[in-house]
């Protein structure tokens, strides 16, 4: 048991280092790394046009998308190389936030599914960050349940035609080209009439409308779709089989472990270290302490949980379903690290104002923002099913739709 | 990075569970349970020929030199077997405690004893409520002599000798503390058994009157060779806690398999789904805290106070929830002396206090933390 890099790790890690050190936007790196869950200001910076930029500097030295074959813009490299980039990268890798999407997901299942001259010209400038996508697969009526969605993709010659509404779309509004489920055959059973497109978000048609979310940002929109026409030649994988398409796009999250999930743990040790109470140092309060023991054994356990996976992804092994804990245990964690925080300060822990606010408001954003991280991804159930079935072997949930077609499925409450 | 233990210690883990499967089925854990053995004797001696008592003993000394990772593996698997034998006072406190602070002497008398299975060792820490801390220290040594009771001592009504903290001095500080070895078979000692919420590892009062002891270690390091001892024993302690949980958790997955109502497996329901599913979450997030101990304890590595504090709260937490979350998912059933529930139920909560409480180490753990932040 060792915390070692091998001779080839080593040497990988040091080429990292070097040049991020070399090229690194440094003048950022304090601010990114200060930035928590629901705050990443760049003072006086359009983050978007600072992270693309550092995203076309590391593809253009041959450092992006580092798993992806070097053909499509990325390196070749193994998944352990990809995670030790991203140990190196630390705060730098803040700045990939709107590219995650299509690297993870788009990027994927276009390399399994679109045709061999589509990923030549599509990959490369998605890998460097030029052009971003997103992933347009949740509807007002399909959520977590994704297999039932309602937007329609209809023959017309050598064309489909869209029409319907996506929502909680992230990046949208900022997005050059999306992966899109769509039903095709409503007569048989939901999973069964499903096709996967990719498209142009600037298409005629495609009209994207941010919605604004409780923090009182706009990460995610609604798209709707109004005959939209799509080249069949744009389509993913065979027509009624967009189902396992989006499988594979999903499975694919899973290899992005390593990079370390967001507790809130540091900041509030930090901030409990600081911190003044009526009756002396928040750190020398008994409640406190005990408090924040046991959120830091949920931090170090997610931590050497991750070390655990990277081991063994480096002896060749695949990362399986029992990484849906990181998710799950952080999401809440970060939510009631946020709620004690403001506990911690009283009164005036209602303030939000970066002037008014302790250390300018950072435990308030992560408040406001936090209930969004227990849903995006797989809902906090989700991720319990998905441990209960797939780690611990319990029956499945009861499907009652499952063979109903999907044009019988009942829509609105009692029938 | 290889943050797993190695192929040969993962054969040492299979070889270790087959032989408590075989030699420590639940049948056996309620011969002491019931009272009808103060330890199961077989299973004892069975350990000591399997090697697996001396296993970080070194060979000069009558052991197998293994190593600690691999008394790791094999004290999840006393744990996940429950077995009713004085392990863990012997090998992770007495043993631990020689090996740290024993003169050659000690060492060549105690410890070989140890890994064959002649003899029996404890801590004698405690006295009345409390927590680990210098002050609650009143027995008293004076003339290579102990005066005072101690209690409760884990399994010092069957142990052969004891580490005994006593106060030396009276200034106020920690090193006022010293420790001894008794050899409690001789005389000025009484044993008295106590009856405690886990039958299956006996308590005991020990009352020393002019009982004769040897210096174990310097003079007035006594608190510090302690603090070092508990470390060690919270790691290996917190294996047997994970060890546990992962039972306790199978048990509640197959029977959440097995029974069915409302015409379904009630392994089927989101409700019961869930709850097995944070079990397996606590036993995990406590696992890898306790990988990070063994690494430190195997290395003696810097980090070790920090390390063994953090496995020492997870993975109480989690033998206590997978113990009474095992409880729930069956139900009526749970709580009936005939199901094997309780017995880790039992375990859970009673390792939960034996080596200080779980608020003891949250404290611990966060002075630590600022410690290490400070320097």
């Amino acid at each position: 048991m060792n915390f070692d890099d091998t001779p080839q790790e080593a040497a990988f890690r040091t080429e990292a280092k070097a040049w991020i050190q070399a090229n690194a936007p440094k003048q950022y790196e304090e601010e990114l790394r200060k930035s928590s869950l629901g705050r990443t200001v760049l003072k006086g910076a359009n983050i978007l046009e600072v992270a693309k930029a550092w995203q076309k500097k590391k593809a253009d030295a041959g450092w992006a998308c580092l798993h992806w074959p070097k053909e499509y813009g990325g390196r070749g490299a193994s998944p352990i190389e990809r995670v030790i980039w991203q140990q190196e990268e630390g705060p730098f890798g803040k700045l990939s936030g709107m590219f995650i999407i299509g690297h993870g997901m788009c990027g994927p299942t276009m390399m399994a599914y679109a045709g061999e001259e589509q990923k030549r010209k599509y990959l490369p400038p998605l890998a460097s960050g030029e052009k971003i996508w997103c992933q347009l697969f949740s509807e007002p009526a399909g959520g977590s349940d994704v297999a039932g969605l309602r937007t329609r993709a209809e023959k017309k010659g050598d064309d489909w035609i869209i029409n319907g509404q996506k929502i909680w779309t992230s990046g949208a509004h900022y997005s050059d080209y999306g992966i899109l489920l769509t039903r095709t055959d409503p007569n048989v059973p939901k999973h069964k009439g499903l096709t996967m497109f990719f498209l142009d978000m600037k298409s005629p048609g495609v009209e994207v409308r941010p919605i604004k979310q409780a923090s009182g940002q706009s990460d995610f929109n609604e798209v709707y779709f109004t005959d939209v026409k799509i080249p069949d030649s744009q389509r993913l994988g065979a027509v009624n089989d967009g189902w396992n398409v989006s499988l594979t796009t999903l499975m694919n999250e899973r290899m992005s472990i390593g990079a370390g999930v967001s507790t809130g743990f540091p900041e509030l040790f930090e901030f409990c270290n600081s911190l003044m109470l009526e009756d002396g140092p928040a750190i020398e309060d008994r409640s406190v302490r005990s408090r924040l023991a046991n959120y830091a054994v949920k931090a170090s356990g997610l931590r050497y949980t991750s070390m655990r996976a990277i081991s063994a992804l480096s002896k060749g092994e695949r990362p399986g379903p029992e990484n849906s804990i990181g998710k799950l245990v952080a999401g809440s964690m970060v939510q009631e690290v946020a709620m004690y925080a403001l506990d911690l300060q009283g009164a005036a822990g209602v303030l939000s104002g970066p002037e008014d606010a302790e250390v300018a408001g950072k435990f308030q954003a992560m408040l406001l923002r936090a209930p969004g991280t227990r849903v995006e991804g797989g809902t906090d159930e989700i991720m319990r099913n998905i441990i209960a079935e797939r780690v611990l072997g319990l029956p499945g949930d009861i499907r009652v739709d499952k063979d109903v077609p999907f044009n019988q499925i009942p829509t609105k409450g009692r029938t | 990075m290889n943050f797993d233990f190695s192929d040969e210690q993962k054969q040492m883990r299979d070889a270790a569970r087959k032989f408590l499967t075989e030699k420590c089925p639940p049948k056996a854990v309620r011969e002491v349970l019931d009272g009808k053995a103060p330890y199961d004797k077989e299973l004892w001696k069975g350990l000591a020929e399997m090697g697996f008592l001396g296993v970080a003993i070194p060979e000069q000394f009558g052991g197998a030199g293994a190593g600690h990772l691999e008394l790791c593996v094999i004290a999840e698997e006393m744990g996940r077997a429950n077995a009713p034998v004085p392990f863990s006072s012997t090998v992770y406190l007495a043993a631990e405690a020689l090996l740290l602070a024993g003169s050659d002497a000690q060492k060549q008398k105690w410890l070989p004893k140890i890994a064959s299975g002649e003899a029996i060792g404890t801590l004698a820490l405690f006295e009345g409520k409390g927590n680990p801390s210098p002050k609650a220290i009143k027995l008293q040594a004076s003339g290579g002599t102990l005066n005072g009771v101690k209690k409760p001592v884990p399994d010092g009504a069957i142990a052969d000798f004891a580490i005994v903290a006593a106060r030396t001095g009276s200034t106020g500080r920690d090193s006022d503390i010293s420790l001894f070895l008794v050899d409690l078979k001789a005389g000025g000692i009484e044993a008295k058994p106590l009856t405690s919420i886990d039958p299956t590892r006996g308590q005991a009062e020990l009352t020393f009157t002019k009982a004769k002891a040897e210096p174990l270690g310097a003079a007035g390091e006594g608190w510090s060779i302690l603090t070092q001892v508990l470390d060690r024993a919270a790691v290996l302690l917190a294996f047997e806690q994970v060890g546990g949980s992962d039972r306790a958790l199978e048990m509640g997955r197959d029977y959440a398999l097995d029974r069915i109502a409302f015409g379904r497996p009630i392994g089927s329901f989101q409700a019961v789904k869930h709850m097995l599913a944070d079990m397996y979450v606590s036993a995990t997030l406590a696992r890898s805290n306790c990988y990070y101990g063994a690494w430190a304890l195997s290395t003696n590595a810097s980090e070790l106070p920090e390390a063994a504090a953090a496995a020492r709260i997870s993975a109480t937490q989690a033998f206590q929830h997978c113990s009474k979350n095992n409880i729930q998912v069956h139900g009526g059933m749970g709580f009936t002396w005939e199901f094997d529930c309780h017995m880790y139920y039992r375990r859970a909560n009673a390792t939960a206090l034996t080596l200080g409480s779980l608020s003891y180490w949250e404290d611990q753990l966060i002075d630590r933390m600022r410690k290490k932040n400070a320097a």
